[in-house]
């Protein structure tokens, strides 16, 4: 499914790289400890988590995800939504709490896991 | 070897079973039928366009299937001629377009149909076919695209380094950090990763030499006041050395342990410091070094092969 897909489905806010919603999102990880995402997010997730500064870009980036979902209505930084637009990273905004929103984008078919993992 | 090389692309057509979407690989150019069609027309249908079974819509809306079983009934009832859809099955299965494969795979392996209709998410309205076969023919051309890509990245990175006529060829990039500034940190990987892919270095190599140089980098930027990235590229190894003059680690094999930090309550609560940077960086690379002296600094040296050999890393 596509990440503007998504952000219409689940009444998504978005804050930055508004140009990027067409990305594919193959998956999601929820976590907020950085090295957490680095070791175990994987290309083209989506990333779910509470962290507002702008080194989550900088993650994002490295890991080439599909975009940021901030939770619990919490809102991006000055300079996080900057580092976005600049990475051309999709920040995103969600009212829900992360274990709602989670399970609404599981049940949209967004899996937790990517192929690897899931031993089909 | 062998079995190696099957598992890695046995795992690369589970990950395009996940990517691909259904409107990618179904079949467009329908044959459809009427649910007023005679059977008796079904059945040249089905032979003349050598098909095992096909939609019955009305208009643009999909209200049945039907196969070369129910033809087969039919005949075995008496073959008394009827229209389409007194035979047709009403249950109906269908799949969106924009569905990963994987959900086809699964229901055609759950029902055990031949084929299923493909209807579009917002209009309802059918838009293809897939079947089996389908699934088959576009794994096979995404694994071709895949193998061409895989070809074109060995010959720029090989390409790069036999133009250069000297005995020993590397390639040389420093960084310098800046500590302090946590939430900028990521600037030197982020510039180093862009170097590697124009290089034509692999994606993969390059992903987990980004992957260690980030985490170096956090850990100079929390740890010490500034510090100095120096990569080596060579034809078959990139070499890193990361060097500051913070405050040193006491003991280094702890600090390698996953798990164990010495981070202040600052750095953990922005997400750093959960003692999972050293075992990242020691999964990304081949070799791994870490000297450090308290009060002096600490020298992290680590190699990455920048060949395709299996690594499980981030």
């Amino acid at each position: 499914m596509r990440l503007s897909e998504l952000a219409r489905e689940l009444d998504l806010e978005v804050r930055s790289a508004a140009e990027r919603l067409d990305a594919e999102v193959r998956g999601g990880y929820a976590s907020d400890l950085m090295s957490d995402v680095i070791a175990n997010a994987e290309e083209g997730f989506l990333w779910v988590t509470m962290q507002s500064h702008a080194n989550i870009v900088a993650v994002a980036a490295m890991k080439e995800l599909a975009g940021i979902i901030l939770v619990n209505g919490r809102e991006p930084q000055e300079e996080t939504v900057a580092k976005g637009e600049e990475k051309n990273i999709p920040i995103l905004v969600s009212r829900l709490p992360a274990f709602e929103l989670i399970g609404r984008l599981y049940r949209l078919g967004i899996p937790g896991q990517g192929a690897d993992a899931q031993g089909i | 070897m062998k079995l190696e090389n099957k598992s890695s692309q046995f795992t690369k057509i589970q990950e395009l079973v996940y990517e691909l979407k259904v409107a990618g690989v179904m079949t467009r150019n329908l044959i459809t039928v009427n649910p007023t069609a005679k059977m008796s027309e079904l059945k040249t249908i089905l032979r003349d366009n050598r098909i095992s079974g096909t939609p019955v819509v009305q208009g643009e809306r999909l209200i049945g299937i039907v196969s070369m079983e129910d033809l087969i009934t039919w005949l075995t009832r008496g073959g008394i001629d009827c229209p389409v859809e007194q035979v047709m099955s009403r249950k109906l299965l269908t799949l969106y377009a924009d569905e990963p494969l994987v959900h086809a795979v699964s229901k055609l392996e759950e029902f055990g149909y031949g084929r299923i209709p493909v209807v579009d998410r917002q209009t309802n309205s059918l838009v293809g076919l897939i079947t089996k076969g389908d699934i088959i023919e576009g794994l096979l051309h995404e694994l071709q695209i895949d193998y061409h890509e895989e070809e074109i990245h060995r010959y720029r990175a090989s390409h790069f380094f036999e133009d250069m006529i000297a005995d020993k060829v590397t390639i040389n990039f420093h960084y310098h950090i800046q500590g302090k500034k946590i939430e900028q940190g990521g600037e030197v990987a982020s510039d180093l990763k862009r170097s590697l892919k124009r290089l034509g270095i692999h994606p993969a190599v390059v992903r987990r030499t980004a992957i260690a140089t980030y985490e170096a980098e956090m850990n100079v930027i929390i740890y010490a006041d500034e510090g100095r990235v120096d990569v080596n590229i060579e034809p078959d190894v990139i070499r890193i050395e990361v060097r500051d003059r913070g405050q040193g680690i006491a003991d280094v094999e702890r600090a390698i342990e996953p798990g164990y930090s010495t981070a202040p309550d600052w750095v953990r609560e922005l997400g750093f410091g959960a003692g999972m940077g050293l075992p990242n960086i020691r999964n990304c690379a081949r070799d791994f070094d870490l000297v450090s002296t308290v009060g002096r600094g600490t020298t992290l040296r680590i190699v990455i092969p920048t060949g395709m050999e299996e690594k499980r890393c981030a």
